[in-house]
């Protein structure tokens, strides 16, 4: 086992990779930038290095800094946590040019699976159901069109090099496609410095499923059962849950097993996540597989008890799996959301900014993953992923009343969340009723506005009043020597005439 | 209690008027403020350091607890007079907290005409020593001075408000056993010796300390001795051999820190017992007061737009609210002390003077602090008013003012006039404070009305001879001067110079500094006051 790691990242996936490291004996090395200096990660690593300024080119996107911080720091491997180089093949491969290793799968999988159109080639020749669509790309919008007709719209443009949402657009029509090609191909190049698109049939209302998937180095591959994640905002989760509702025993046997086929066509290794489309109908088609740790997998790990972390690191070491798919059980109902600092009533855009107090959600079944605390500052220059609040409960409706009820709980003030939002989606009968998909957003809270009634109002007021009543001066012990009652040469501090 | 509702439109053009021009005093007074506190001459400051002395400002701040509120007295005493440049009188006095315990320190300034005594000085040591007494507050005196300004000496010397007092003082405050403590960090010359020598504990500083009735100069020019300050009377001579001094102090730092030891010895005071409540802010922003005082002193406004954001939580129980409307009279907590306050809403006429009467002795009875809000031109005049006895009961209130026994307080926020200023607690009828708020006048009358006075009585003295009125030239060369002058000599700073007052306030601090002034006027027994009154009129 490694006796150091390094973890390439920041906020609340740092904090938690490290935890898991502490408690598997391994000490843990942060990296950071200029904004980052004195962040949570920083605080709960062992030792940090300094990368750079606060663009992500100079930190957290630099393989070279990165690689050399590991080396320079006796790290014996890499955890790349999610974004950033997680998925990057180059960083991967570097890191074991280097004689490191990479916490993940092997730089040549993540490779193949990273082209949506090559893993598209992989899953169909495995037997495993693909959506419609093209499995080469193209860039010449006439052969898009005549490629769309063939499909049938809608169609969606998607990035070849995509993830996370970016560089996808929905064409309803013939006379969209130029306008939704050029962008998708431009905001591709950006996120991913690789334009090319593909298109695929875009299904009606499907719904998101993804099977966490482990495999070892010595060929064991096995699911931990899935997770749904059909709420979503942007292209991006938000809500995610487990189990599915959607899923009864003989789908989750028959898409599970297709989530292996896949990881197996793929010469899969480590944690990693298969996802499909679901319809209405039960019909399931391969999305793409995620070659890292998701996100959502705290909802995983609260189900079956299991660490995913301390898997990853374990499979890295070379050790086999030390469970067997019929060891695993499940139990219960998980249901995570992501804060951001974003504002829900303005399509979710990014509000950085400086976190005035924070209050966290306790109690039974809570657990909150976050890299924030009262006096951060979110910076501009990443995601600005807050945490993620994860509750357990017995079954699904106590689940979505714990949730709230923790949602309620968890204040972050200074910038905006969608923690209300959040609430709303949660408290719908649509949500309730399990009716989820992954146009939920845009189909029942397109118009969503904060509920600003008269008694949140006078809350409001009576909170400002009090916190702009003249803070009374600090009285030194030397001043506390009270004969009578409560006297203003106590209280008013350094008071002068003059000032 | 009921809460007073504001009227004022605060994001109106009058109201920002209003506040840009008092922006605009306040401003003005926190620079002289400042003036008076730093403005030394660099000779003065060379000399201070080359003594090894620490500057009045170090001094305080050692003696001082720390972050605890110091309440300055008259900072701009003497403003304007002598060259101008004896700031504050030439020393610094206030209300401070050593050890927990409220005090009053009164400290030469050496860096000011190398802390000689001024005539104005004497009357604010004089004026130091009254509160002194009348709040029951220790006396720590940090004395530097060259004693007295000789080319002034007259003014200083021989009247029964004169330097003497000082000291006759100091004989009384001891036989009321109010502390004295006097650090000898400086000269004490002639009179001067008697400070330390009249207080109940002396700290001496050695090298830079010196207490004899005669200095260097003057034993030479009498006996033709040679003998330096130290040997006269330095540490050594009076710690160990002529028994003046009590304690050996290194430097000044370690004289602060024995004066702060010294005070913590000294026997705890039960302050009295006024009725008190929590202490909470008023629910309008005392700094609004910049905007609700009108430009011009004659305008009229409600005082009790100046209460609101006075009062603890803006409370005020009003009291014959509907009777006498020009006087505005009623109870509320500041800083959790409960005071009688009184705020004028117009010239006082017979109901409103009975109104105040009443009012004034409930609270004497009661032994609750009373507070003047004086913005008074004084009391109603004309035939009807006169015949309906006016002078009586105008007579009743100045006779319930000056015989109540609580600790009276007194702001005047405008107009002072007449005998207004009487009936509303002038400095004649002995609050425990009186203060000036920076757009205030003071005087007989309005300066218009002065001048209008002496015009009418020049056409008189006119037709009497059988001579015409006085052309229009004529009034304009009578009346712009007395204008002129009733300005010159009734403005606050003026005021302030004169001693006429205890200092002029930022509006928007006047509730801290009520709730400072009523707290440490309560260090005073209220339980054996001489209450009553003499004979009203009626």
């Amino acid at each position: 086992m490694f006796s150091k790691i390094l973890v390439a990242n920041r906020g609340e996936i740092a904090v938690r990779i490290m935890r898991t490291a502490r408690e598997m004996g391994i000490a843990t090395v942060a990296v950071y930038s200029d904004v980052d200096a004195d962040s949570p990660h920083v605080i709960a690593s062992d030792e940090a290095v300094f990368l750079g300024e606060a663009d992500p080119s100079a930190c957290y996107l630099n393989v070279e800094k990165i690689v050399a911080a590991a080396k320079h720091t006796g790290a014996e491997a890499i955890h790349p946590g999610y974004g950033f180089l997680a998925e990057n093949p180059v960083f991967a491969k570097a890191v074991s040019d280097e004689g490191l290793v990479f916490i993940g799968p092997p730089a040549e999988v993540m490779e193949d699976l990273g082209n949506k159109t090559v893993a598209r080639r992989i899953m169909a020749e495995g037997k495993v159901p693909i959506i419609p669509g093209m499995i080469s790309c193209e860039a010449d919008v006439d052969r898009l069109c005549s490629a769309a007709d063939e499909i049938g719209y809608p169609v969606v443009v998607k990035a070849a090099a995509g993830g996370g949402g970016k560089g996808m657009r929905i064409v309803e029509a013939r006379k969209d496609m130029a306008e939704a090609v050029e962008l998708a191909r431009s905001e591709a190049l950006t996120a991913f410095g690789d334009p090319t698109i593909y298109l695929e049939k875009c299904l009606d209302r499907p719904r998101h499923v993804e099977f966490q998937i482990l495999a070892d180095t010595r060929g064991n591959v096995i699911h931990v059962f899935e997770r749904e994640c059909s709420i979503q905002r942007r292209h991006q989760k938000i809500i995610e849950e487990t189990p599915s509702p959607a899923l009864d025993e003989d789908l989750r046997e028959r898409m599970g097993a297709a989530a292996v086929a896949a990881a197996r066509a793929a010469g899969y290794v480590n944690a990693g996540t298969v996802e499909f489309l679901l319809d209405g109908s039960g019909k399931f088609y391969f999305l793409e597989v995620n070659t890292r740790l998701q996100v959502e997998h705290p909802i995983t790990e609260m189900i079956t008890g299991l660490d995913l972390v301390r898997s990853q690191i374990e499979i890295a070491a070379g050790q086999p799996l030390r469970f067997s798919r019929q060891d695993l059980t499940r139990r219960g109902h998980a249901i995570e959301c992501r804060i951001y600092a974003e504002d829900p009533e303005a399509d979710f855009m990014p509000s950085p900014g400086k976190i005035l107090f924070m209050r966290s959600p306790e109690g039974p079944g809570v657990r909150f993953d976050h890299g924030i605390q009262t006096g951060y500052h979110v910076p501009v220059n990443y995601d600005p992923i807050l945490g993620k609040l994860v509750v357990w409960a017995e079954d699904r409706p106590a689940a979505i009343e714990r949730m709230i009820r923790s949602l309620r709980e968890c204040v972050i003030l200074g910038v905006k969340t969608p923690i209300e939002f959040l609430i709303e989606v949660l408290s719908s009968e649509e949500f309730k009723s399990g009716n989820t998909h992954t146009c939920f957003i845009r189909d029942n809270c397109a118009a969503w506005k904060p509920d600003r009634g008269e008694d949140a109002l006078a809350a409001m007021g009576f909170v400002a009043h009090e916190m702009a009543a003249p803070s009374f001066g600090t009285s030194t012990d030397e001043s506390s020597t009270k004969s009578g009652p409560s006297s203003p040469w106590q209280t008013l501090g350094a008071w002068d005439l003059a000032r | 209690m009921e809460v007073i509702e504001s009227q004022i439109d605060t994001a109106g053009d009058e109201y920002r008027a209003n506040y840009e021009r008092m922006q605009e005093l306040v401003e003005d007074l926190k620079a002289q403020l400042k003036k008076a506190r730093q403005e030394r001459s660099e000779k003065a400051v060379k000399r201070n350091q080359e003594l090894g002395k620490l500057t009045v400002q170090e001094r305080l701040d050692r003696l001082l607890d720390r972050n605890t509120p110091w309440l300055e007295i008259a900072p701009l005493a003497a403003k304007g007079m002598y060259d101008g440049k004896v700031h504050g009188a030439g020393t610094r006095a206030g209300i401070g907290v050593v050890k927990g315990r409220e005090v009053l320190v009164h400290a030469n300034d050496p860096m000011i005409k190398g802390g000689t005594v001024y005539p104005m000085g004497v009357k604010k040591t004089l004026r130091c020593q009254t509160i002194s007494m009348e709040n029951n507050l220790p006396m720590l005196m940090l004395v530097d001075s060259g004693g007295a300004y000789l080319p002034l000496q007259s003014e200083i010397f021989p009247d029964s408000d004169d330097g003497g007092r000082i000291f006759y003082n100091q004989a009384i405050m001891s036989k009321m056993n109010i502390p004295q403590i006097t650090a000898v960090l400086g000269l004490c010359t002639a009179g001067g010796a008697y400070i330390p020598a009249m207080s109940d504990h002396v700290v001496h500083v050695t090298g830079t300390g010196a207490i004899f009735l005669g200095g260097p100069p003057l034993v030479r020019a009498a006996t033709g001795e040679e003998v330096t300050a130290e040997d006269l009377g330095g540490a050594m001579v009076h710690c160990r051999e002529s028994g003046v001094s009590d304690y050996f102090a290194e430097d000044d730092a370690h004289a602060m820190q024995l004066v702060r030891d010294i005070t913590a010895l000294l026997p705890t005071v039960e302050k009295s017992r006024v009725p008190t409540r929590a202490a909470k802010p008023p629910l309008y922003d005392p700094k609004e007061i910049w905007g609700v005082v009108p430009k011009a002193i004659s305008t009229p406004y409600d005082v009790r737009e100046i209460l609101a954001r006075i009062a603890d939580g803006s409370e005020f129980l009003e009291f014959k609210a509907l009777y006498g409307p020009t006087l505005v009279c009623g109870w509320t907590y500041v800083h959790g002390h409960q005071i009688g306050i009184l705020g004028n809403n117009g010239v006082l006429f017979s109901d409103s003077s009975l109104k105040a009467t009443q009012f004034i002795s409930l609270c004497d009875r009661q032994g609750i602090p009373l507070v003047f809000l004086q913005n008074i031109n004084g009391y109603i005049i004309g035939r009807e008013y006169e015949r309906g006895g006016i002078t009586k009961d105008g007579h009743k209130m100045v006779h319930a003012v000056s015989t109540a026994t609580v600790p009276k307080f007194t702001v005047i926020i405008g107009a002072s006039f007449g005998a207004g200023n009487y009936g509303m607690c002038g400095r004649g009828y002995s609050p425990r404070f009186l203060w000036m708020w920076p757009n205030a006048q003071i005087g007989v009358m309005g300066g218009e009305q002065a001048a209008d006075v002496l015009v009418s009585v020049k056409n008189d003295q006119l037709a009497r001879a059988g001579q015409p009125p006085l052309p229009s030239e004529m009034v304009d060369n009578i009346r712009k001067p007395i204008i002129q002058s009733a300005f010159n000599e009734g403005n606050a700073y003026y005021s302030t110079a004169n001693l006429w007052d205890d200092g002029i306030l930022d509006p928007a601090s006047t509730r801290d500094v009520l709730g400072l002034a009523v707290s440490a006027s309560l260090n005073a027994s209220l339980e054996d006051r001489n209450q009553g009154h003499g004979t009203f009129r009626m």
